[in-house]
């Protein structure tokens, strides 16, 4: 009944190493490290790791340069909503708003060509989840989040959010085609 | 000097002293009605989450699933860590518990804060999650009564703290302090981080509710809210783990192999657990990768090396100490002898296995950096931390609560064969909840979610039939489960209300000091190769080639994502 009573020996920390244990910890440091750098080598030789570019914004501002895509690029509409489709060109910066309830706009891509997305949302945080790639990214009230996007396949997305929003937080679905 | 009396318990030999005891009872008692609550809201949600059945409307959905997390996450576990550190303090230290007067106002006001946040939440209004993410705004007394137990938390935390002085100074041991009140230490430091982080968060959003501030911006409160969210699960595996090493001892003897290599694992915790908040935020906008991967990562992995080294502890002392017995036939025949009848003994390794394997994996891949954009808010998240949480603390508590029924509540264990299967029942059930909640993240499923089949959406998305299949199975594993909690607190219940009385044993004005554990006998000859326990390092490396697979394909799954940068 040992680890419910004072050890046994007062200099307890002097007390040599077990070879099971030693062995382990070797091991058990070794795979540590492993992970650490995993993620360092990643940044330098992977292609998905989350940009940090980050600006303070507001819904006005938002809006506004989110509306001038959409009123030089939009393409076509959709749905009764006339949500606009904007199909912008390669290497542009491009604007998507999440709020109560819905992804504004629809933005449609080109397969393997690079886009600045801003991300932000005009009230509560909301979650970008695109499905059915399954790339998840926080989006946070007042801050501008820029990430690069490269699509590496073409087809129809969704955009589920996947922070919860409130009451109609299960029809807040986007779309995003890629070409 | 407070006139108190102390109690050696006949079937335990552990002492009593009156004052901690009834305190002890009082937070385990409120522990347990929070987990009967929170047990009852999980119906809920499970039936609810379970797409063919799809029972409560949202509103009603949302609010039942803000008060199950709080109630399960923070009163039961709460209540029931206080109880465990007093335990580790007055009883495990044979002295009298510090300020007990001081220690009852403690328990008002986590038991008035307790209520008054559940009220709250049930009179609709303040369904916003138990992250509480600002801008959304929950009535201004579900903060207070947060705060209000958090305040009460910490008093108890300062009243171990006591209890350690009283110990020490009245020279109620000898030496240094057990292993378990070690962990608890470690437990109670991380408590007085975690409380602190949440007041300063919540108290400014308190005052945001009140009218009395116009913003606390988002991100600041995300980054500070996870220093106490997700501290608090901190709290829980330093007191789960030092819950371990005492049911190892009780149920074997088992003594720890190294009192050195144990306390050094915990000694990381305390440095490097709390860092692993970030593991919320590695998909958030304005924070640096330099930060995220040092955070994350608890500094290089610091804080995984020491889980790591007590996973092999643990069940390494008790190899060790079943091999001494005689049962030392090929690598397994110590772990085929266990008292595997034992209810504290089954639910101890059910919940040390499947925290290992399905908790401590995948809770290792979601916090790395890049992988975390696989599962950021998917369903993968609540199947984690239902194996670390569930599994890893609330199992290891209801282990315990077998071996505390007749030794702290004096009461023959009602019904001990529905006890016996009750580990087996919840633990493999929530094993395969989270397991089959984990495989519909992986799919993209959204936690937090009222309606998969996205009702009344302008552009609905049709997940795959897979998504709906786990969905489904997570709704039954979550349904046995729920039964196997029931059962727990139906014996748990019973046994404190018609169980037959115990003997309470000696009572006696004087405290008997505790000795030190007997020396370890001489060069041990049983084992293999020159360890102590190869079945163990042969567990372990199985649990490492696991990780290892897991680990890597991630990466590979990641690698075939959109280019991001």
């Amino acid at each position: 009944m040992s680890a419910i009573l004072p050890p046994s020996e007062r200099l307890w920390w002097k007390h040599p190493l077990d070879r099971l244990e030693a062995v382990w910890i070797v091991i058990a440091f070794i795979w540590c490290m492993v992970m650490f750098f995993m993620m360092v080598f990643w940044h330098v030789y992977g292609k998905q790791n989350l940009a940090t570019e980050t600006y303070k914004t507001t819904p006005e501002k938002f809006t506004v340069a989110t509306q001038a895509m959409v009123d030089k690029y939009t393409v076509r509409t959709e749905t009764d909503q006339d949500i606009p489709v904007v199909h912008p060109p390669e290497g542009s910066d491009i604007y998507l708003i999440g709020r109560l309830w819905n992804w504004w706009p629809i933005l449609e891509l080109e397969k393997n060509k690079s886009y600045k997305l801003h991300l932000t949302s005009l009230d509560y945080n909301h979650g970008f989840s695109l499905q059915p790639t399954n790339i998840n990214i926080q989006v946070v009230p007042g801050y501008e989040h820029v990430i690069k996007v490269t699509p590496n396949e073409s087809g129809t997305f969704s955009i589920i959010c996947n922070e919860f929003c409130g009451i109609n937080h299960h029809t807040m679905v986007g779309r995003l085609y890629v070409k | 000097m407070t006139a108190t009396t102390y109690r050696t318990c006949p079937r335990s030999g552990l002492q009593f002293e009156s004052q901690a005891e009834k305190l002890m009872i009082a937070n385990a008692v409120a522990a347990v009605v929070a987990l009967l609550v929170g047990g009852l809201l999980a119906i809920g949600v499970v039936l609810t989450r379970w797409p063919a059945v799809h029972w409560l409307a949202a509103d009603t959905f949302y609010m039942v699933l803000t008060a199950h997390g709080i109630d399960m996450l923070i009163f039961w576990i709460i209540f029931f860590e206080v109880a465990v550190l007093y335990f580790a303090s007055s009883t495990l230290l044979r002295c009298r518990i510090a300020t007990p007067k001081i220690a009852w106002a403690g328990f008002a006001l986590m038991l008035i804060g307790a209520v008054m946040n559940n009220l709250t939440v049930f009179q609709g209004g303040s369904s916003v999650m138990m992250t509480s993410y600002v801008p959304m705004m929950a009535s201004s007394w579900f903060y207070l009564g947060l705060i209000l137990f958090a305040v009460g938390a910490l008093v108890a935390c300062f009243v171990f703290f006591g209890t350690l002085v009283v110990a020490k100074r009245e020279k109620t041991y000898e030496g240094s302090v057990p292993l378990v009140t070690f962990g608890a230490i470690t437990a109670a430091i991380i408590a007085v981080f975690t409380i602190v982080s949440g007041a300063i968060i919540l108290i400014p959003t308190y005052l945001m509710a009140l009218g009395f501030i116009n913003e606390v911006d988002p991100l600041i409160y995300r980054t500070i809210w996870w220093a106490f969210g997700h501290s608090s699960q901190q709290i829980n595996v330093a007191a789960h783990i030092s819950i371990w090493y005492a049911v190892a001892a009780i149920a074997f003897g088992a003594k720890p192999m190294s009192e050195r290599v144990s306390r050094g694992a915990f000694l990381l915790y305390i440095l490097f657990l709390q860092l692993a908040s970030a593991h919320h935020l590695l998909a958030d906008p304005g924070i640096s990768t330099e930060w995220k991967v040092v955070n994350t990562s608890y500094f290089m992995y610091f804080a995984v090396l020491a889980s790591m080294i007590h996973a092999l502890s643990i069940p390494g002392a008790m190899e060790v100490a079943q091999r001494a017995k005689g049962y030392n036939k090929g690598l397994f025949e110590w772990l085929r002898k266990a008292p595997w009848g034992n209810p504290a003994f089954s639910g101890v390794f059910i919940s040390l296995v499947g925290f290992g394997f399905l908790g401590g994996i995948s809770g290792v891949m979601m916090g790395t950096e890049q992988l975390n954009l696989l599962i950021h808010n998917t369903i993968y998240v609540p199947g984690h931390f239902h194996a670390t949480v569930v599994i890893g603390t609330t199992l290891t508590f209801m282990a315990l609560t077998y071996f505390l029924i007749p030794v702290l509540f004096r009461r023959e264990m009602i019904s001990p064969g529905l006890a016996k299967i009750q580990p087996y029942l919840f633990g493999f059930s929530m094993y395969f909840f989270c397991l089959v909640m984990m495989g519909a993240g992986t799919l993209g499923v959204s936690r937090r979610h009222w309606d998969m089949a996205f009702s009344g959406a302008a552009l609905a998305y049709e997940w795959p039939g897979a998504a709906y299949l786990m969905m489904g199975l997570v709704g039954i594993g979550g349904m046995a489960a729920i039964v196997g909690g029931g059962i727990y607190i139906y014996v748990t219940v019973g046994s404190i209300l018609w169980g037959k009385k115990l003997d309470a044993g000696v009572v006696s004005a004087k405290f008997t000091p505790v000795g030190r554990a007997a020396p370890t006998a001489a060069a041990q000859t049983y084992g293999s190769a020159g360890f102590v326990a190869p079945g163990t390092f042969v567990l372990a490396m199985f649990f490492l080639v696991s990780f290892v697979l897991y680990y890597f394909i991630n990466w590979k799954y990641l690698g075939q994502l959109w280019g991001l940068s």
